[in-house]
């Protein structure tokens, strides 16, 4: 099996991904497999919702992202 | 009870080897199994519907608490499991109501994820967001101080001063823009050339970004996973060339955004 991950320089602290960041990926990256009988939710509602939340809740993201660099 | 039970769908790999997942702790700290499906495997939890049902998830979606723990929780699964084997991510939210209906889902797509896992096979994402430098955002407070003093005299003169300063300060506010965006495209470019592939996100809003600069790009690049040390270098010689742009580097990321075959060829 392919070690893909084992490059990160050794003097990175271990680190929590901004939230904003990670929501970029999760909710418009990722593989769609919807079929008839799946319950995934459409993704262009997912993205919509989501950015309503986070827009609803800007305030509890107007301190400093964490560990961006 | 079976039925109040959905599948929630982390990662597609190909054969697993056998690879034991069963330490990771998933969405409503679930377990985690690995299901073949359609020659396929892939990484789940069996969750209760009353949460993570259709309805459910439409409304808890909304909460931006609930979002984050479970978007936590998902790239954690995905993220120790890239370590050990190439995978594709699923997208946040695919559920399923059974094993038997994921593997009717994949079936037809499976030559699909195999030639997708086979491209991001030893390769890992890495973001690079470039901001407009604070230094080359305009001064606010000149017009408000010119304002104030064409008021106080009451002078036709100041007035038109003020506008005259102004125009000046739009164009040059428009100049700093165009220029951070010039050099945001050069970086871009010079980055992509060193990618296997590239892919662009939508800014992020200063509301969403936490920085009241202007975000010019937000790009991520798919490298080979050695050349993640010579990357993080350009970034940092492409912040040192263009002073205009502050860079910010994340990752590496398991390769979320590279999951369709819809990005752009770098090299």
């Amino acid at each position: 099996m392919t070690l893909a991950r084992d490059i990160v320089p050794a003097d990175l602290p271990a680190q929590r991904v901004a939230l904003v960041d990670l929501l970029d990926r999760v909710l418009a990256g990722g593989v769609v497999v919807t079929g008839e009988i799946t319950l995934s939710v459409a993704d262009v509602d997912l993205v919509t919702i989501s950015l309503r939340a986070l827009l609803a809740s800007v305030s509890a993201l107007a301190t400093p992202a964490e560990g961006t660099t | 009870m079976s039925d109040d039970l959905g599948v929630w769908a982390y990662a597609i790999t190909g054969d697993d080897g056998g690879t034991d997942v069963s330490s990771l702790t998933g969405v409503a700290d679930a377990g985690v199994r690995a299901a073949r499906a359609a020659g396929l495997t892939v990484l789940v939890s069996d969750v209760d519907l009353a949460e993570f049902g259709e309805v459910a998830l439409r409304r808890n979606l909304e909460d931006l608490a609930w979002l984050e723990t479970v978007a936590r929780a998902h790239h954690s699964v995905i993220d120790a499991a890239s370590r050990l084997f190439p995978l594709l991510p699923t997208r946040l939210a695919t559920v399923y109501s059974s094993d038997e209906s994921m593997a009717a889902a994949l079936g037809p797509r499976r030559e699909e994820l195999l030639a997708a896992l086979r491209r991001v096979g030893g390769r890992v994402e890495w973001g690079v967001k470039a901001y407009a430098a604070a230094e080359a955002e305009p001064d606010d407070r000149v017009p408000a101080q010119a304002a104030d003093a064409g008021d106080a005299a009451g002078g036709r003169g100041a007035g038109l001063a003020y506008l005259k300063r102004r125009r000046a300060q739009l164009s040059s506010r428009a100049d700093a823009w165009q220029s951070a965006l010039a050099a945001a495209r050069a970086v871009h470019a010079h980055l992509a050339s060193h990618a296997v592939l590239t892919r662009l996100h939508p800014p992020q809003s200063p509301q969403l970004s936490g920085s009241q600069r202007p975000m010019m790009l937000n790009a991520a690049y798919l490298l080979d996973a050695n050349d993640g040390t010579g990357f993080a270098a350009r970034v940092a010689a492409a912040a040192d060339t263009h002073p205009e742009l502050e860079l910010d580097l994340t990752g590496p990321w398991p390769p979320y955004s590279f999951t369709a075959d819809d990005g752009q060829d770098g090299r």
